[in-house]
């Protein structure tokens, strides 16, 4: 009888723990999932930027550019500079803000930071485009594929021409 | 004496109309027109009744007749529906910018015809404010310089792929039904243009053709379906199929209209897969179904990811 009740308690420990454990490997699944992604929209020749930046001072102040990237006027995250985003100590990467590493190719990580329940809709295929499969590999889009992430705001485009009126069919 | 007399003189009126019956009858068949793909066509039996080595007999008959007529292969699939598969549609109104990309890109993909004009899908505006989706009162032909507008929203409207459809119902030859995948299908061999479906969808969802449809060659997409995107006929009806021949594969592709959207308002899944796109939506999302009320029971669902 005393035994039996040992091997019920080890039973209720085992599924207690078997419990604890799903969400946990849930999560690190969601963590490690790969999507596939087009490379990062970089202007022309301007990758990577180390083939500049090897060995340039950093210089941390918040200044306006003048020798280059001019046409960078920050219109995201007022009062933000660029070491926000990017690694001073490698210009080819990013940086958040615990101070983890994050590849260009995997930038939506940076963007989930503040933006976090986009990029769960993303993650789940809700906001952005998908194209591909629908019943197999999707092709997904960074963030900064359809958002420039120096003034991120959709611009208004011009529309496609509309319908012939009946009036006009010859 | 007399009765029996005029019956022995003459032929009576029952063989009079029976033989003139069949004199007509023999006069209105084209009997001039001798090829074999005239009367194999003329024979066709209804698609669903047809067995595959049947289907496939119509499909080479039909691919020389392109072949003939528009001096390119053109390749004609007949897909059957994938076993678990429902297919839904979603579009974010929340996110569309009314710039009538999906409404060319289904062009292209779907070889409508050119002139005249036709197209799967419309796009109405409306007004912001106090009144809602007040169909009345959209517009289709609205021409800015840019979208979206600050006052207006917009809604695309195309085939929704009721489970209760009412165009099917409506059909009198059965040219039109609804697959097990949810999709309604036309057949193009079996319309004869009567447009009762069309007077019969709520949605204005189907399109007539009145003349030839007019292509040209090249811009003929030569991938389709038997049930979707063929080279139409003067005088049948079409509509969108949510782009058949390339979601009826596995794995498929999404739709032409869900790849054309630059803003990524449109989503396509399988209702029954519970962790596909449209499922998401559905439940995570404001949703709803155009004019519900009237019981068609649309696989066509409008959300809004974000409350604005």
């Amino acid at each position: 009888m005393k035994k039996l009740t040992l091997t019920g308690k080890r039973l209720c420990y085992f599924f207690f723990l078997l419990l604890l454990s799903s969400p946990a490997i849930s999560i690190e699944h969601e963590i490690h999932r790969k999507f596939l992604v087009p490379p990062p929209p970089f202007s022309e020749g301007i990758f990577p930027c180390s083939q500049c930046h090897q060995g340039m001072p950093v210089n941390r102040t918040p200044r306006k550019l003048e020798m280059m990237h001019q046409d960078i006027v920050l219109n995201h995250m007022p009062g933000g500079w660029c070491f926000d985003c990017h690694n001073p100590d490698n210009r080819d990467t990013l940086r958040l803000a615990n101070g983890k590493i994050v590849k260009f190719e995997e930038s939506y990580n940076l963007c989930g930071q503040c933006h976090g329940t986009i990029l769960r809709e993303w993650k789940a295929g809700l906001h952005g485009k998908r194209t591909g499969m629908w019943n197999g590999e999707k092709q997904y889009l960074l963030c900064v594929h359809c958002h420039w992430p120096h003034d991120p705001a959709f611009k208004a485009i011009t529309p496609m021409p509309p319908p012939v009126r009946p009036a006009d069919i010859k | 004496m007399e009765e029996d007399g005029r019956r022995s003189g003459g032929i009576d009126r029952r063989a009079f109309l029976q033989g003139a019956a069949l004199g007509l009858a023999t006069l209105a068949l084209p009997l001039g027109r001798a090829d074999a793909s005239f009367w194999e066509s003329f024979f066709q039996k209804h698609f669903r009744e047809m067995n595959d080595d049947e289907i496939k007999q119509v499909i080479d008959r039909l691919e020389k007749e392109y072949a003939q007529k528009f001096g390119k292969q053109i390749e004609i699939g007949a897909d059957k529906p994938i076993p678990g598969v429902l297919y839904g549609y979603g579009l974010d109104l929340s996110r569309c910018i009314g710039c009538r990309r999906c409404v060319y890109g289904c062009v292209e993909e779907n070889n409508q015809s050119l002139d005249p004009q036709i197209h799967w899908i419309t796009v109405l505006r409306f007004k912001k404010g106090e009144k809602w989706v007040d169909l009345e009162n959209s517009e289709k032909y609205y021409n800015p310089e840019k979208v979206p507008e600050e006052e207006y929203f917009y809604m695309p409207v195309q085939c929704q792929q009721c489970e209760n459809p009412p165009c099917v119902r409506a059909c009198p030859t059965q040219a039109t039904w609804k697959d097990p995948d949810g999709i309604v299908v036309i057949d193009y061999n079996w319309c004869i243009g009567c447009r009762y479906c069309m007077a019969a969808c709520p949605y204005g969802a189907r399109r007539f053709n009145w003349g030839s449809p007019k292509r040209p060659v090249e811009k003929i997409n030569p991938k389709t379906h038997y049930l979707g995107n063929r080279p139409r006929y003067r005088g049948v009806v079409e509509k969108c199929t949510f782009c058949i021949q390339r979601t009826r594969k596995d794995p498929g592709r999404y739709p032409a209209c869900v790849e054309a959207c630059p803003v990524g308002a449109r989503k396509f899944g399988n209702l029954l897969d519970p962790n596909s796109e449209i499922r998401y939506a559905i439940e995570h999302k404001r949703v709803f179904r155009l004019k519900e009320d009237l019981n068609t029971y649309p696989k066509f669902y409008y959300f809004f990811a974000y409350g604005k």
